[in-house]
């Protein structure tokens, strides 16, 4: 019961001290990129069915209700990158990137970019091209000459979790997560950029450290 | 008079100069005159799941998210350990034998480790920090390492959302991700 009570006020003082409300993932994490086509939720690494393959899921615009998915859209404005680092200092030595235009998804490397940071170009020469899915349709997939496997679309957002719970608990409104838990992004969608490439292009020891970006056009 | 002239001509064939060496150059080799590089600016990044919402404070969000992942613990360790120790005042070691320096030394740099060479996990009981599949249950794992003490078993109200799955089932081959809703 003290323990109970202990950990009630220690969440209240996250509550205050953490400030605002905590979002799951990195869905709308923070105010500059909240309700933008910049806004990442999720990126996932795994390997492929073929395991000579490394997944690279990103996924952007996240809590797309179902009503308004068909509606949703990349942005010819947003540069989505995957950044590889091969050596461990967190510095990227190969680029992954995900370019929108006129229906299409251009994807370029991976390749060692000429700019790291902050401030990035499209890197290299365009690997292969899909058509953006549209809602409702069977995934469009598309295969560059050296294997890239690409897709690009809306999808169910794979994040799960209790969030409400989470809220109340912070909030001082419970003491802990119910059993069974319910998950809070059950029924949305995302807008989700997939990559399948062939561990021979990764120029890996064994070991990358990985994290993707989005970066928006100077206009 | 003749001086105007001779300025005449020399201004004469300096425009035609000019005006040849402007062509050959933006005529280079017959292709399309080259465009202006188009850059891009940094807006948001993630690397591992939840850490810029879990551990950095509201007004640091916004800079996290514009800060290259080799310059973060430099500059957000003292916010992310606050933020830890405030979540878990009683945070001695965790379930990964890592103390609170520790801890965000790891999770400080906001990059996802993972295998080219072996299994793929977020953390699997053999596996830590190899990957991220889509049905890895990463909020338990984070839970866990935040609240449940050295052997994983403390707070037990507060380390799984007893949301163990997705809501729909993820497909065997690619895309992996299930369709829409």
């Amino acid at each position: 019961m003290k323990q109970k009570k202990l950990v009630l006020i220690v969440l209240v003082a996250i509550a205050t001290t953490i400030g605002g409300f905590l979002l799951a993932s990195d869905h709308i994490d923070a105010p500059a990129v909240k309700n933008q086509t910049t806004d990442i939720t999720d990126l996932y690494v795994f390997n492929g069915a073929d395991t000579n393959n490394l997944v690279f899921i990103g996924n952007t615009q996240g809590l797309l209700a179902p009503a308004s998915t068909a509606a949703a859209a990349f942005d010819s404005n947003t540069l989505i990158q995957f950044n590889i680092d091969n050596n461990g200092d967190n510095v990227e030595d190969l680029v992954i990137q995900a370019v929108y235009s006129k229906g299409m998804m251009n994807f370029y490397g991976p390749v060692k970019p000429s700019l790291t940071g902050l401030r990035g170009v499209v890197e290299g020469t365009l690997t292969t091209s899909v058509a953006v899915t549209p809602y409702g349709s069977s995934p469009t997939i598309s295969t560059s000459t050296n294997g890239v496997k690409v897709f690009a679309g809306p999808r169910d957002d794979p994040f799960f979790f209790d969030l409400n719970q989470y809220h109340a608990i912070l909030a001082g409104k419970a003491a802990g997560f119910n059993n069974p838990g319910s998950d809070s992004f059950a029924g949305t969608n995302v807008m989700s950029v997939v990559a399948e490439v062939p561990k021979s292009l990764l120029n890996s020891t064994g070991k990358i450290n990985v994290w993707l970006t989005t970066k928006k056009r100077e206009l | 008079m003749k001086k105007n002239q001779i300025r005449k001509i020399i201004l004469g064939s300096l425009i035609l100069t000019m005006s040849i060496a402007a062509c050959s150059k933006s005529n280079n080799g017959g292709g399309p005159a080259p465009t202006p590089t188009v850059y891009y600016d940094q807006a948001d990044q993630v690397g591992r799941p939840a850490i810029n919402t879990v551990f950095i404070p509201a007004s640091g969000k916004d800079s996290f998210n514009t800060t290259i992942p080799s310059s973060m613990p430099g500059l957000f360790t003292n916010d992310m350990k606050t933020s830890l120790l405030t979540l878990n005042p009683k945070f001695t070691t965790n379930l990964l034998g890592l103390t609170a320096d520790q801890f965000i030394g790891v999770v400080s740099s906001d990059v996802l480790n993972a295998s080219t060479i072996g299994v793929t996990s977020f953390y699997n009981g053999t596996q830590v920090l190899t990957g991220r599949t889509l049905s890895d249950d990463v909020i338990d794992v984070e839970l866990t390492l935040v609240f449940g003490g050295p052997g994983g078993s403390d707070n037990p109200g507060l380390t799984s959302d007893h949301v163990n799955g997705n809501d729909k089932p993820f497909l065997a081959s690619f895309p992996y991700e299930a369709s829409p809703w």
